[in-house]
């Protein structure tokens, strides 16, 4: 399969498939305990719902390699938004702090795309008001660019250079029934980071 | 999500009737409910969502609980709460709900919480043009409450479905029962609607005075006797006999209401043991409910009233939380008039 058809009609090209997104997140789970010198005090908090999938996962390759079990849970940043007025209430996503909590740990953020910062920055406020890490580090399986605020990634996947009339869609087994990352164009506003 | 066509971004929805949800309406409500409940288990108990928009509570009635409630509520969204009592202020000075709505809209209302006597008055106020506003109906003399009956099934779904088991899921199939002064009760209307949307089947018992004329249009059973009725019940639903709005003798005495529809220890053996016992409060003990069943665990009447605050954050949020709202418009309330 080489391309697909997204929505809109347009032709898709994956730029990572099942393999890459594999070999990527072992050498973000690698650089996870290079950093946090062992992981010992990592808490991982995927951002609902493929950031959530992607922190289980890196969830388990890190215990491949410590032996160690790490907490994953979720967080969802919806309340914490800064354009729900610009659109329709939405859904509510499921936020699971584990039960060791986040005080005083190393939270890592996991989300699949990287664009705006905006996710990140409802991410940081949300934390605020559950406890007092340690630290707050972020991963994320795709960078594409284009930050309207001074956020940056600690483990990134792939920097994809993007336009902002590309689309970047992630799909993920536990939800799309496959894992790929597939750019696109999209003829009018681009996309969030869905 | 519900998002209805030709939504101009700065109308506002209410919520005035359970009759107005539609099944994915009120089962959206309970799964947001479901996240926000997750907030009061937090240190900073507080979410930033309507920061910068007002609440009123407007309430012609005396009510503290539910007041209190929707002011938690809004609080812990950020809001601003406006408390209005029609008492002392210039409602007794006989000031019409129309010259107080302006003077709402005046002031920036976003949502106005509505308690009113007159039946119609949430509705008057939603249709009528004097407010830009939402309106959400926190019970209206005899017509409706629909976020109490919001809490309840929540209620209901966490106890009988499960806390993480019940998102996405309704009520199908469970057998509720609700007991008492269904003819005075907002509560018990909002509750039959919304029961039923969910998919449960709804039993009413009273005695036949206090049973509503045209009750057999509604969608639910209608049963004299409590003692046939609870072993096939999964919640039992306990109302007050509303004193203050009776000018009749509804029944010859307190003692005999209370033995035949009061609920007792020996009764409630009756049910089956998953069942529960629910009251939408104040409870009157020794009257509809003993002490003994009151107090017992299966008794849901204190995690209501925690309940209440989730249910009615879950409601600001979808009315408020974003440009347009994600329950039924004023028009379509119109229609099913």
């Amino acid at each position: 399969m080489d391309a697909q058809h997204d929505h809109t009609g347009n032709a898709a090209r994956p730029v990572l498939e099942a393999p890459d997104i594999a070999r990527v997140l072992t050498r973000i789970a690698h650089e996870i305990v290079e950093r946090a010198k062992g992981a010992d005090d990592v808490v991982l908090l995927g951002i609902p719902t493929r950031g959530v999938f992607l922190a289980r996962r890196l969830a388990g390759k890190l215990e491949e390699i410590t032996g160690r079990k790490t907490p994953v849970g979720s967080l969802d940043i919806t309340m914490y938004r800064d354009d729900l007025r610009m659109r329709p209430a939405r859904a509510l996503a499921r936020t699971e702090i584990p039960g060791e909590g986040i005080e005083g740990r190393l939270v890592v953020l996991v989300d699949d795309v990287l664009f705006s910062g905006r996710t990140i920055r409802a991410a940081l406020d949300a934390l605020g008001d559950i406890g007092r890490p340690r630290a707050v580090q972020l991963a994320v399986l795709v960078d594409r660019g284009h930050r309207e605020l001074p956020i940056r990634a600690d483990y990134v996947g792939k920097n994809l250079p993007t336009s902002l009339r590309e689309t970047v869609r992630v799909q993920l087994a536990e939800e799309d029934g496959r894992d790929a990352v597939l750019l696109g164009l999209q003829q009018t506003v681009p996309a969030g980071e869905q | 999500m519900l998002r209805l066509p030709g939504g101009n971004p700065r109308t506002p929805r209410h919520l005035i009737s359970a009759a107005d949800l539609t099944r994915d309406d009120a089962v959206l409500i309970l799964d947001t409910a479901e996240e926000m409940a997750r907030v009061a288990d937090r240190p900073i108990k507080k979410l930033p969502t309507l920061r910068g928009r007002t609440v009123v509570n407007l309430f012609f009635e005396d009510s503290t609980r539910t007041r209190i409630s929707f002011e938690a509520a809004a609080k812990r969204l950020s809001a601003d709460v406006i408390n209005f009592s029609a008492k002392g202020s210039s409602v007794s000075k006989g000031e019409s709900l129309k010259d107080t709505a302006m003077t709402l809209e005046a002031m920036g209302a976003d949502a106005v919480v509505i308690r009113h006597g007159a039946s119609g008055a949430p509705y008057r106020l939603a249709t009528s043009g004097w407010i830009d506003g939402a309106v959400v109906n926190a019970g209206d003399g005899t017509h409706e409450h629909p976020t109490q009956a919001l809490l309840d099934a929540f209620t209901m779904r966490r106890r009988l479905v499960g806390a993480d088991a019940g998102i996405g899921k309704d009520l199908e199939g469970r057998r509720i029962t609700i007991v008492g002064d269904i003819l005075h009760s907002r509560v018990a209307r909002s509750n039959v609607h919304l029961l039923t949307t969910l998919g449960a089947h709804v039993t009413l018992v009273a005695p036949p005075t206090l049973v509503p004329v045209g009750v057999e249009q509604w969608p639910c059973d209608v049963s004299y006797g409590l003692d046939e009725v609870l072993p096939k019940s999964d919640a039992v639903m306990m109302l007050r006999v509303q004193r203050e709005r009776m000018n009749a003798a509804y029944f010859p005495t307190e003692r005999e209401y209370s033995r035949r529809y009061g609920l007792d220890g020996l009764r409630m053996a009756r049910m089956p043991e998953h069942a529960i016992v629910m009251h939408p409060g104040p409870m009157v003990r020794g009257m509809e409910i003993t002490a003994e069943v009151a107090d017992s665990d299966r008794c849901t009447a204190v995690e209501q009233v925690a309940n209440g605050v989730s249910t009615r954050m879950a409601v600001l949020y979808l009315l408020l939380g974003g440009s347009e709202t994600a329950l039924p418009s004023a028009a379509r309330t119109e229609e099913n008039k």
